[in-house]
């Protein structure tokens, strides 16, 4: 299933529902361009929501990766909601659940960035 | 090659399409051999991985190259063989993903995919010069009682580093 990525503003917050495989190709090149486009419009504290991703390989991890260093390079702040449990044994896996900040609750983790 | 044995081989163009396209074949033999839900998503991941590693890596992402994907099904296994055109690499030399100062690497991490959900792994030089990645699933069906099907058992190869 094709990457599909909207945004939502919600108490300061910008969060993006992502669905779908985060793969080489296009869902990388996706997750890339909505998070380039959040930080060029000063959007830098940035909630992905992740429920309906199902699927994620070595190239979304490193998407992931590099959305949360340059939402980071900017002074921002990028977390992660709602792992499905694919991508969470694969962010357990490769250590990443010790960068990431996680939650499984949006509003805790709305709060989370005050 | 035993009676016993099925092969099948198939020749990828050097272009992103190659990585589903070579997910999807080796899904459709993995669940035909019996595999669950949990190994065939292990064995597709993996064979992703190893045929990105052949594409990005290896061939460099030259259309002019080829990735050649060869699967054994013997009466234990399920074998995986991706070789690329490229110059083959060290697998010593490949930098652990998992190190402190790597956690941020935006890549490197498919080979340790690879080794974490296949049974066997390794990689050796290629017919075309290039690397060719061999790893391995035991079937269900030859599964030990121990093993679960979630990669515990490494070759010995593997463990040197191949």
């Amino acid at each position: 299933m094709a990457l599909r990525a909207t945004y939502r503003e919600s108490q300061g917050i910008t969060v993006v529902d992502i669905g779908g495989r985060i793969t080489l190709g296009e869902g990388s090149a996706l997750l890339r361009k909505t998070v380039r486009e959040l930080l060029e419009e000063k959007r830098t504290l940035i909630l992905l929501n992740l429920a309906d991703v199902d699927y994620i390989d070595s190239s979304g991890i490193g998407e992931l990766v590099s959305a949360y260093t340059g939402v980071k390079n900017r002074g921002g702040t990028l977390k992660l909601l709602h792992l499905t449990k694919k991508v969470h044994d694969l962010l357990q896996l490769t250590k990443l659940f010790t960068v990431f900040d996680v939650y499984s609750d949006e509003s805790t983790a709305l709060s989370s960035f005050r | 090659m035993s009676q016993d044995t099925k092969h099948l081989e198939i020749t990828l163009e050097t272009q992103v399409e190659s990585v589903n396209l070579a997910e999807e074949m080796c899904l459709r033999v993995a669940e035909a051999a019996g595999f669950g839900e949990d190994d065939c998503y292990r064995i597709g991941m993996s064979v992703r991985e190893g045929v990105i590693n052949a594409f990005h890596y290896g061939n460099e992402e030259r259309p002019d190259k080829k990735i050649y994907l060869a699967l054994d099904l013997t009466p234990e296994k399920m074998i995986i063989h991706v070789l690329d055109e490229g110059k083959g690499f060290d697998l010593n030399s490949v930098p652990d993903p998992l190190a402190e100062e790597n956690l941020l690497c935006t890549s490197g991490r498919g080979i340790f995919l690879m080794r974490a959900f296949m049974d066997e792994f390794k990689v050796v030089p290629g017919r075309t010069g290039g690397a060719e990645v061999i790893m391995s699933k035991k079937l269900p069906s030859a599964q030990h009682s121990g093993n679960n099907g979630k990669g515990e058992q490494k070759t010995e190869s593997e463990s040197k580093g191949a």
